[in-house]
């Protein structure tokens, strides 16, 4: 086996990767849009969903679905062994130690939430502080913004480059305060594309004993997780960027923190024995489910990972790098075209502004070729704060994307040129 | 291109380019804010009024090239006016960025946005400066969002 950085130097166009077949499981991209071809660069808001998923959402509602964990009869039976299926699957794509470390939720923002609320709520206290960084999305930013209001804590964050990498130094400094309770990072930014080195940040908290959270909403669809191999503490992300339903999210999370937290939100499904005096919740990981969960969208989850495991992450990562140094050099040809997020470790996303065209001038004209891209601030307004814009435009790709959709997309930006010129 | 033309119309393309009024009064009898907090597009507007009439109007701010243009056209519309018809040609404005109506007469050059209508996302910045202008009327602190 060679080392996964080895990856990068994989050869062009998705070696071992047989795009066609891959684009032929998407219902949805074999359509036009404003009369051309649809080329869906806006991957990284949600990507689409392939038949795999759609057949077994679709077949739980047409055969067996039914409410989990409570029936005696045979649907609900067969619906709680395909739901708890999924965690397993769960579980073995990000190598967890047991399924009774994994959580769903609605979606990263809930995971991060139940987080803060949980964790933070009985850990945290006022005079301590929270490590985030700069380049957070606003769910990985307001949930600590707000246990800090709560707790009288405060929340400090890592700063990073004009490239888009993170000041190390700094992160070793701030985690030096001595009052660090939790760092949470995001593993690759939506803004940016950076993929940060979260190994090493992550030893760099433990070895002072400070429990990390790690913002996997961006990354799992792209590259090979493994939450025992990075030794992080939390790791969320959601269904809806990796081949899933939206809906439906998850949170890793160590099984001695999570047996120590106290449940995020109480209701049915989480208790053990429910009496007026006194409530024994749930053991792991029910206690941290309460409510009828999505059923059919956490089905569907496990058959996103089925999908995207048979394809395997290194060929995905490989394909996708061969697109971003593709596009990379091709936008890069285009004069007055500035691309945000240049770090050495980086996704396929092409943030970037072009002189004299606004980001949504950009992106309207984009969708009348076809192209759907995101034209905005990306939930990310301290990024543009931190680059003095208020808006970018934002191409990133997917594992169904290719060399030809690139081409239309730079053909495409040649005409919002020429009419803004 | 041909029905993107119809949106980015040269006219709107000059005053996105070279928008007209686009700068701060110093003593402003009416001044407001208006955000598009999806886009991230900001503005300004500042009216100065005497005699129930629009003397000086002006903006500043960073956005789109349709909410650039529509601020620009709107100043020179708005400019000399009674304050009593903002009312009137945003109401006849608004109709034409969101119906397929026949222009109504009045309108001048603010009908060159009428391609907006295809564009349903791009209301917003259409209309943002307009929002804007109502609230300094209205004398509100809070910046006026469209969303």
């Amino acid at each position: 086996m060679s080392a996964p950085h080895a990856l990068s130097t994989a050869p062009a166009a998705g070696a071992g990767l047989d795009l066609a077949r891959i684009r032929a499981d998407f219902p949805i991209l074999h359509q036009r849009v404003h009369g051309k071809p649809l080329v869906y660069l806006d991957n990284a808001a949600s990507v689409q969903k392939p038949r795999a998923v759609i057949d077994a959402i679709s077949g739980c509602y047409t055969g067996y679905y039914a409410n989990i964990h409570r029936g005696v009869h045979l649907l609900s039976e067969r619906s709680t062994t395909a739901y708890e299926g999924a965690r397993e699957k769960v579980r073995a794509f990000l190598n967890a130690a047991s399924v009774q470390e994994i959580i769903f939720t609605r979606s990263t923002t809930e995971s991060i939430n139940l987080v803060a609320s949980s964790f933070g709520g009985s850990a945290v206290k006022a005079g301590d502080e929270i490590v985030i960084t700069g380049m957070e999305h606003h769910s990985n930013i307001v949930p600590w913004q707000l246990l800090c209001e709560r707790a009288g804590a405060t929340l400090k964050v890592v700063p990073f480059t004009d490239a888009g990498e993170l000041i190390l130094e700094e992160y070793e400094r701030l985690l030096a305060s001595g009052r660090v309770k939790l760092v949470a990072v995001v593993h690759l930014s939506n803004a940016l594309g950076t993929i940060n080195p979260i190994k090493r940040m992550i030893d760099s908290a433990h070895a002072r004993g400070i429990p990390v959270l790690v913002d996997g909403a961006q990354a799992v669809a792209h590259l090979p997780v493994d939450v025992q191999a990075l030794d992080c503490d939390f790791y969320a992300f959601s269904g809806h960027k990796i081949y899933g339903p939206s809906g439906v999210g998850v949170l890793y999370g160590k099984r001695a923190l999570l047996d120590a937290m106290p449940p995020y939100q109480g209701g049915g499904d989480m208790i053990r024995l429910v009496t007026f005096e006194k409530t024994d919740y749930a053991d792991l990981p029910n206690k941290f489910e309460a409510g009828t969960p999505n059923i059919a969208g956490v089905i569907g989850l496990g058959a996103a990972l089925d999908w995207l495991t048979a394809i395997g992450l290194e060929a995905v990562a490989a394909h996708e790098h061969d697109l971003l140094e593709y596009a990379t050099a091709r936008l890069s040809g285009i004069p007055g075209l500035t691309l945000m997020g240049t770090a050495r470790d980086k996704a396929a996303l092409a943030a970037f502004t072009m002189q004299g065209a606004h980001p949504h001038d950009i992106g309207t004209i984009l969708d009348r070729e076809g192209i759907a891209i995101r034209a905005g601030h990306h939930c990310a307004q301290p990024v543009m704060q931190r680059y003095g814009v208020p808006a970018t435009a934002r191409a990133s790709f997917a594992v169904y994307n290719s060399r030809d959709e690139v081409d239309a997309l730079v053909k495409a930006l040649w005409k919002v040129k020429e009419l803004f010129e | 291109m041909s029905d993107l033309r119809d949106l980015y119309q040269e006219v709107i393309l000059d005053h996105n380019k070279r928008p007209r009024n686009f700068r701060i009064l110093p003593q402003p009898t009416h001044k407001a804010d208006g955000v598009n907090p999806l886009c991230g597009d900001r503005i300004s507007v500042f009216l100065d009024i005497g005699d129930g009439v629009i003397k000086d109007i002006a903006f500043q701010g960073a956005g789109c090239a349709i909410s650039s243009a529509s601020a620009s056209l709107m100043t020179e519309a708005l400019k000399g006016k009674p304050v009593e018809e903002v009312d009137h040609l945003f109401e006849a404005f608004h109709d034409v960025v969101t119906t397929d109506c026949d222009c109504p007469k009045g309108l001048g050059k603010l009908s060159v946005l009428a391609g907006v209508r295809d564009y349903p996302s791009r209301v917003k910045c259409a209309t943002l400066a307009w929002h804007a202008v109502r609230a300094a009327l209205e004398a509100r602190k809070t910046p006026v969002a469209t969303e």
